[in-house]
């Protein structure tokens, strides 16, 4: 059952990714792409880790597709499709991505997947407690780390979507 | 425990007539088909109460025809809309156009999955069931920005905008209200959450913040079904009907339905987290489990019955007062509402009966 589960969630995927790269409307890319992401999330509730499927799901499919699907509203009009890029360019993405693609599975095939067997689903305390742990192999450290980029990364988007407000305010108050 | 023999006589009943392959698979088939019932009835049952209510709110008697108290009033609409042609527009992309509506009502099926209509009538108890919620329900508003982008009419488009910044907006306040409740319960297991309020309900345990908790996730949920007040996105007066304008027939069916559908779920994660889920009131009826469902659907519809009173009682906001209320107002009340729940819980301040 879990094996047929599972190629059908990789069928799913790879033919979704294929399309979303080949597809000429660019929103119909996007919602190949959500297909690909809402596999993956897929994927890691088959293997129990429910909590990683939900953030999978929240931040991929609920929170980036959901902007990129904004932009491309504000910009593409429905007619609109994209370009056929040159062949000299063709070639050379097949190329690259040939070459990724070897690189990817001679590492896949050369490494000794060991069967555990048994899977214990992680309870979310556990992921909490982790987190929160400064002792050996908590996760404290980068959780800040995390917390203070992403401070940084809002203090900024205010200051660009201010812009000129901004600069304007300081020269009145000189 | 008359469900539970039903659902365990069906399971044994299955696994002795067929291989344990196809006995599962046909059990899945089975309680997707109870799902959808679920989901049909219910969603036709709203609709009615809806005009009723407004009905009521407004001095009228409301649907009254078709059937007594025109209880199959809706079924008709429902056949009405059944038959009804499927337009589209020309020069739509077909395929996103058809495909939205799906979205919408997927989503509001996972949620309605998660949810627990009584200790045993529960299909996926997940052990992160509230979050899982949250995630699912972060997922419907591509459907609402495909279908008004697709169908290629300037309305639609305005209208799936609006909501998508509603819904982007006022996900975060349903999410940290929720979070709030979480800090007293210690988990996210819906059965958990419920087995916790044995010793009293959480508005009850947690008082001060819980009561404010509640209100936030009321408010931020009612915008995020996109219902009145918050009604930016359909506006009848100056959108025509918003995103699902060009969609006809059953797909308009689809939409409409999974927003009383989606109403629902509000009110009934609201029952689960706040108000005890199917618990009785002071254990009034703890010896017969059979009530569970009873309660929670009492509870359930008087949180819709809430909701439809906003509808029909608050003028509609404006795009900026929508986003000033979130970002300025519940927000900032949410965020001290969580550290004054946690101080409240570190200094054993809850309410246990």
């Amino acid at each position: 059952m879990e094996r047929i589960i599972f190629y059908a969630l990789a069928l799913i995927m790879i033919a979704s990714a294929l399309a979303s790269v080949m597809s000429r409307r660019m929103l119909r890319s996007v919602i190949y792409l959500l297909f690909v992401l809402c596999g993956v999330a897929g994927v890691y509730f088959m293997m129990d880790y429910n909590f990683l499927g939900a953030i999978q799901l929240t931040i991929y499919a609920g929170g980036i597709i959901v902007l990129i699907i904004f932009s491309v509203l504000l910009v593409h009009h429905i007619e609109m499709r994209m370009e056929i890029a040159k062949t000299s360019k063709l070639l050379f993405t097949g190329l690259a991505c040939a070459l990724g693609m070897a690189v990817f599975l001679s590492v896949i095939y050369s490494y000794e997947f060991e069967v555990t067997g048994q899977s214990s689903g992680t309870e979310v305390i556990d992921i909490g407690e982790k987190l929160l742990d400064y002792g050996e192999g908590g996760f404290i450290l980068p959780f800040e780390v995390i917390s203070v980029l992403l401070l940084a990364a809002m203090v900024g988007a205010i200051v660009i979507a201010k812009g000129t407000a901004l600069a304007e305010n300081k020269n009145e108050n000189t | 425990m008359m469900q539970l023999r039903i659902t365990e006589n069906v399971h044994n009943w299955l696994f002795s007539v067929m291989p344990e392959g196809v006995a599962s698979i046909v059990e899945m088939v089975l309680i997707a088909v109870v799902y959808l019932t679920i989901f049909a009835v219910a969603g036709l049952f709203l609709v009615l109460l809806e005009r009723r209510v407004a009905a009521w709110f407004q001095l009228r008697i409301g649907p009254n025809r078709v059937g007594p108290q025109g209880l199959l009033q809706t079924m008709a609409d429902a056949i009405k809309l059944l038959t009804k042609e499927l337009t589209g527009t020309e020069r739509a992309d077909k395929f996103l156009y058809n495909l939205a509506p799906y979205f919408v009502i997927i989503t509001a099926l996972m949620a309605l999955a998660v949810i627990p209509f009584s200790a045993e009538f529960h299909a996926f108890d997940i052990n992160i069931g509230l979050f899982f919620l949250i995630a699912i329900s972060s997922i419907g508003v591509i459907g609402i920005l495909l279908g008004g982008w697709s169908s290629n009419n300037k309305y639609s488009l305005i209208g799936a905008m609006r909501s998508g910044v509603q819904t982007i907006s006022y996900e975060l306040s349903v999410g940290l209200s929720l979070l709030t409740m979480v800090v007293i319960t210690g988990s996210l297991q819906l059965s958990e959450i419920i087995e916790i309020q044995k010793s009293g309900w959480l508005i009850l345990q947690g008082h001060i913040p819980a009561v404010i908790a509640f209100m936030i996730f009321m408010i931020s949920g009612t915008a995020e079904t996109n219902r009145a007040p918050f009604d930016m996105v359909e506006a009848e007066s100056e959108l025509g009907a918003g995103f699902h304008t060009e969609y006809s027939g059953m797909k308009f069916a689809y939409f409409f339905l999974a927003e009383f559908i989606n109403m629902f779920i509000i009110s009934a994660i609201a029952a689960t987290v706040f108000f005890g889920g199917w618990l009785s009131p002071f254990g009034i009826t703890e010896s017969i489990p059979e009530l569970g469902v009873f309660w929670f659907l009492l509870k359930t519809m008087a949180l819709v019955f809430l909701m439809m009173w906003f509808r029909w009682t608050f003028p509609r906001l404006r795009v900026d007062q929508l986003l000033t209320l979130e970002w300025k107002y519940l927000l900032p009340i949410n965020l001290v509402n969580i550290v004054l729940m946690a101080l409240l819980v570190w200094l054993n301040l809850t309410i246990r009966l």
